[in-house]
């Protein structure tokens, strides 16, 4: 039998679904390719930028006379200077009609509202020169109330942001399940309950902190301009600053080469990319501007930062009967891309798994004197699926329930799916049971409950205890219908197209725009099996508008379900185009070929087949190419989703704490996602434990401070705490399996996931260790002083003192100076 | 994160070094590791006019014997710390503090005199030295001088260092094997500086403590002594209890900062905990 058959007919190995090492991770990883920072073109100047060391003022008087004068500087520029040409930095999401935007101009003309706000620019022939120049320019601010705390800016009387405003509120958002009519009334529910719980939460504020610094480099060419930019979205970022400096689209190319990172960071219109802009405009020549870790500390945008005030209902037995969200979600100075749209994303999926019949939320988005906040890793769902987790456990220690069981009593059958929650949303597919059970076992649960037991029982310094997070998401943004429900002010179409080049090779070309992903990989698997050639033989472009001139770019763990949705669409034309010069070739009817493994074969012809790639140079040739046909076999396809992808899954935290110092130190995580068919294992893993890192990252380490002036105390990493490897534990991952029935890929989002289940189970885990201490909260990050202050003193453990650490001179930002004193190693100089 | 322009020397020799810093005018700064040098001059926080660079002395670096002392040179680095035979040996409490400094980049970089001469009440070596009641040999214009530790940390990133000198050797006692130590250092994340640490030394003779060494880490502007501590061992015998009403008294008579890491109370708990510890550790409860 192996004698005689036909190789065509032996299927090669599948690519989707193989542990792929990430092709692109070579040249990532030794830094031997082309960051925007190592961008060097002939005559090129470089930007530097003074900052606001100020919250709230005026400027009194500016002089740069003195700035012009160093060596090397070739220009100086101001607010003023750029007043009528600047515009505004867009907001993409008016979330209300009568939202108040209160502009936000990338260099501050007559007041600044932030510390870390830009005021001045000096463009200078070198790097050095530019930074140099800065401390020459003479400024003056003339003080103006700061505000800061959210529950006081709301309250009639309080201070403004913005003087010509009414108040500190943007906008009042609500979506009530009732009025939607996907659900019953809400206060009906909640005056007919046994049981109400209610907490405040905070989502603390949150660095985005990736790994490569923005970095923008603008190059004029006549009348156009080339615009590179460390940033997530090359596409938006062309459209909108076309739209903000009137510089006409076609004559402006953004090209985002390899990005290190961005988790939401770089999903921005920058102040910087416009300044640069304009600077390469006045002055006909490149400039280039590469932020500092302080820099970036203190004016990239922020994350998170949220108080929460969740009510839940219940019957006695459990069964949940309704939720109410009241929210006030921290703007920051001034709204940036899609900073109002964070909390209105996150208010779809307050509800979580769980059958609520009634819901209600409303939020207010509130000015303070802070950097913007905007999107960050998972960007409204974390937020969301904390508040929900942690209020189940709250409710389950009411009732004097076991956490899982109430979860159990309330979330969806995997034979109830599709479901539509009370926020209105279709959840497609998963099996939250068996997801947990596997859960359970990769934690060893059991097990770990008896020792907390001999723990509790021995009155062990160390308790241990074990948090639930049972969760979903909705990702993979987003159907344009439903954006635009949202008013959003774009789509969440997807666009790809393939080029078959006539030796058979293939260029994917992008609408996503991967900054760390694995994209290059994950597309070339993908169309691999689609066109049935080999891995190698693919090449994933993607980043440069000139390039791939559609796009809607990467975030909101989108570019998989919805781009390479794109591409598999693309591959299906393409497959579909030639076929028809393989009919031709083959002399054949379409009817009778068959296309697998790469081959047109003729039904019932043996011997009689010809290659995809082959297909290729023959259309390259195309000197017997059937009439009236276009000589090409390339395609295009973009898609629009009809519907979010839900990717489910459990989260198990085992907790031990020390009760003595307050210090916690995570014993055991077990996860278990359901992200749908997996294409690539390794990236999915990889997207997990990254996730995984920045979810425990906000339970346990970071918080970005200020202290009562403003500043921003967590300025450098000594006090802006990333955890490292050496800080978190060995993860115990696994996943079930329910292919997406939203696109043909059968995938669902991973690039969240982590992110937005992991928190609520760290916190959940450190109370469960010391609940019977009398510890009913722990506010986040749980630092070992809160955690020791709440075991020992009652209360969340309270705010933080807000001066940073005596570290590296107590340096705090690079506009505030440190404790140095004459006699200090430091010296008296600053 | 530029650091303002300035000039740099490297000497080869000591003498050649105090010539250049002599002739350097009064904004010199010397650079050993670079590791809180480097980082206070791009922020600014420090911007001397010339930079002498000590990294290619010889004679500044390394671990030598000398009678019932180590001479350790001021350009030890962490990392040769980490891997010395004589410190191995007889240093440590030494070799435990620096295995938690920062990590192996920095440590490869940083130096035993560099941390001693920055003299951060955050860094982890000051207390060590403390605790030890080690020397420092300075070198000057007019020759060289040998300070005790107690009067080498002045303050808040001070010490007796006087414009013109250098650091060049720091003399620590030999501890034998009736020595048991213990760095005991909390912190939030394994890189970080500590919150609060705690530095002891106790020597055993038959089942009580003949004498017991604690230096506190973070607790005030300078490196300080657990005196009350370190009193209420003498002669105590080797048992959880008394070194649990030792340690209680680890706090007394200090005054630490609140910082977002932690506020002064909890800072003097977390010092009572850690010594409780330290002494634990190193008397081998
Ligand atoms: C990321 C990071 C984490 C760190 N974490 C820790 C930690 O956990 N614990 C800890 O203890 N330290 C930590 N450090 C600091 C580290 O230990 C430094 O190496 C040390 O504080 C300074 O040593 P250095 O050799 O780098 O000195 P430098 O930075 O070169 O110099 C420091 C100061 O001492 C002066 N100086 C240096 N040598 C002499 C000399 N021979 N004579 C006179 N003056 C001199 C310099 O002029 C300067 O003012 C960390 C550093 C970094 C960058």
């Amino acid at each position: 039998m192996t004698v005689t058959e036909d190789a065509a007919t032996v299927a090669p190995a599948k690519e989707v679904g193989q542990a792929r090492r990430r092709k692109e991770d070579a040249r990532l990883i030794t830094g031997r390719t082309t960051w925007t920072d190592n961008m060097v073109l002939p005559g090129m100047l470089h930007m530097s930028v003074l900052r606001s060391p100020v919250a709230h003022a005026r400027i009194t008087h500016l002089d740069v006379g003195a700035a012009q004068e160093r060596p090397n500087v070739v220009a100086v520029l101001t607010g003023r200077d750029l007043a009528e040409e600047q515009g505004s930095i867009p907001c993409a999401w008016p979330v209300t009609p009568d939202m108040v935007n209160p502009g936000h101009p990338s260099v501050a003309v007559d007041q600044v509202n932030h510390v870390g706000e830009a005021v001045a620019l000096v463009i200078a022939r070198s790097r050095t020169a530019a930074a140099d120049a800065l401390e020459a320019i003479d400024i003056d601010y003339e003080s103006l109330p700061v505000v800061l705390d959210m529950e006081e800016a709301v309250t009639g009387g309080a201070d403004l942001v913005h003087g010509h405003t009414e108040s500190n509120t943007s906008f009042h958002w609500v979506f009530d399940a009732g009025e939607a009519g996907t659900g019953a009334d809400t206060e009906q529910a909640f005056a007919e309950a046994d049981v109400v719980v209610s907490r405040r939460f905070v989502q603390q504020r949150l660095i985005p902190a990736f790994m490569e610094p923005r970095s923008v480099v603008v190059q004029p060419s006549g009348d156009n301009f080339t615009l590179w930019s460390s940033t997530q979205i090359p596409h938006i970022l062309r459209v909108m600053l076309a739209m903000v400096t009137g510089i006409p689209e076609h004559k402006l190319r953004v090209i985002a080469p390899d990005v290190g990172g961005g988790f939401g960071g770089k999903l921005q219109v920058n102040p910087e990319e416009v300044l640069c802009l304009l600077a390469a405009r006045r002055l006909g020549k490149p400039v280039k501007w590469t932020e500092t870790r302080s820099e970036s500390l203190m004016s990239a945008h922020h994350g998170r930062d949220q108080i929460q005030y969740i009510d839940i209902a219940a019957d006695r037995e459990g069964n949940v009967k309704g939720l109410r969200c009241r929210i006030l979600a921290d703007m920051g100075a001034y709204l940036r891309l899609v900073t109002p749209g964070v909390p209105v994303l996150g208010a779809f999926m307050f509800v979580g798994i769980y059958k609520f019949p009634a819901y209600r939320f409303e939020c207010d988005g509130v000015f303070t004197n802070k950097v913007p906040t905007d999107a960050y890793r998972g960007a409204g769902r974390p937020e969301a699926t904390f508040a929900i987790e942690r209020i189940m456990d709250e409710l389950a220690v009411e009732l004097g329930m076991d956490p899982l069981e109430l979860r159990r009593k309330n979330w969806i059958d995997a034979a109830e799916f599709p479901f539509t929650t009370a926020a209105g949303l279709e959840y497609d597919s998963g099996d939250y049971e068996a997801a947990t059970q596997q859960a359970l076992q990769l934690l060893g649960y059991d097990e770990l409950r008896a020792e907390q037991q001999r723990r509790r029982e021995s009155g062990d310094p160390v308790q241990l205890g074990i948090g639930f997070s049972t969760f979903t998401e909705m990702c993979g943004l987003a159907p344009s219908r439903v954006l635009g429900s949202l008013s959003y002010g774009a789509g969440g179409w997807e666009s790809a197209s393939i080029r078959m080049l006539p030796t058979g090779k293939v260029e994917v070309v992008a609408g996503t725009t991967p900054h760390g992903q694995g994209h290059e990989t994950a597309w070339s698997q993908i169309v691999a099996d689609q066109l049935g050639v080999p891995f190698e033989d693919v090449e994933v472009l993607h980043g440069d508008t000139a390039v791939s001139s559609r796009g809607m770019d990467t975030y909101g763990s989108r570019s998989l379900v919805v781009g390479g949705t794109a591409v598999v669409k693309a591959a299906e034309k393409v497959v579909a185009k030639a076929r028809t010069i393989a009919a031709h070739m083959l002399e054949a009817s379409e009817d009778d070929l068959e296309f697998t493994g790469g081959k047109f074969s003729v039904r019932g012809t043996p011997g009689a087949s010809v290659g995809i790639q082959e297909v290729a140079l023959a259309v390259f040739a195309s000197h017997d190419y059937p009439e009236g046909i276009e000589p090409t076999i390339d395609a295009e396809a973009t898609f629009d989703p009809e519907n979010f992808s839900f990717p489910p899954g459990t989260h198990i935290c085992a907790m031990e704490v020390d009760t003595e110092t307050g210090f916690v130190k995570i014993r055991k995580y077990a996860s278990v996602d359901d992200v749908g068919t997996i294409v690539n294992p390794l990236i999915v893993e990889g997207q997990v434990h990254g996730g995984l890192a920045q979810g425990i990252a906000q339970a346990l380490y970071e918080e970005a401070i200020y202290d009562a002036d403003g500043n921003l105390t967590t300025g450098t990493f000594v006090d802006y705490l990333v955890p490292s490897a050496a800080d978190l534990p060995h993860f115990d991952t696994g996943n079930t399996v329910h292919a997406a029935p939203g696109n043909p890929l059968g995938a669902k989002g991973v690039g969240e996931a982590g992110c937005i289940a992991s928190t609520p189970a760290v916190v959940n885990a450190a109370l469960d260790a010391v609940r019977h201490l009398g510890v009913t909260d722990i506010r986040m990050p749980l630092t070992p002083e809160r955690v020791w202050r709440a075991i020992h003193q009652g209360g969340d453990g309270g705010d933080r003192a807000t001066a940073g650490s005596n570290a590296y001179g107590g340096a705090q930002t690079e506009t505030t100076a440190g404790v140095s004193t004459p006699a200090s190693a430091l010296g008296g100089d600053k | 994160m530029i650091p303002a322009a300035f000039d740099y020397a490297r000497p080869s020799t000591v003498e050649e070094a105090l010539q250049v810093i002599a002739e350097g005018g009064d904004d010199v700064k010397v650079l050993a590791g670079g590791q809180s040098l480097i980082p206070v001059m791009r922020l600014r926080l420090a911007a001397p006019e010339l930079v002498v660079d000590l990294t290619r002395i010889p004679e500044l670096r390394g671990v030598r014997e000398d009678g019932d002392a180590l001479v350790v040179g001021a350009m030890t680095t962490h990392s040769d710390v980490l891997t010395d035979p004589l410190l191995a040996r007889y240093g440590q409490l030494l070799v435990q503090a620096t295995e938690t400094v920062a990590d192996r980049q920095v440590r490869h970089r940083g130096t035993f005199g560099g941390a001693l001469a920055h003299a951060d009440p955050a860094g982890d070596l000051p207390a060590v030295a403390l605790a030890l009641d080690a020397e420092f040999v300075l070198a000057g214009p007019s020759g060289r001088r040998t300070v005790p530790a107690t009067e080498f940390f002045v303050d808040y990133l001070t010490t007796a260092l006087e414009e013109g000198e250098l650091l060049v050797e720091i003399r620590l006692p030999k501890l034998g094997e009736d020595w048991g130590v213990r760095y005991e250092k909390f912190n939030r994340v394994a890189q970080a500086w500590s919150i609060v640490a705690v530095a002891a030394a106790v020597r055993r003779e038959g089942g009580r403590i003949a004498e017991a060494r604690i230096g506190l880490t973070n607790m005030g502007s300078t490196p300080l002594r657990a005196t009350a501590t370190e009193q209420a061992l003498l002669g105590a015998d080797v048992s959880l209890e008394a070194v649990t009403a030792a340690a209680a008294l680890a706090a007394d008579g200090t005054s630490p900062s609140s910082d977002l890491n932690a506020q002064a109370d909890y800072r003097q708990h977390l010092a009572r905990v850690l010594t409780r510890r330290a002494l634990a550790a190193a008397t081998g409860l």
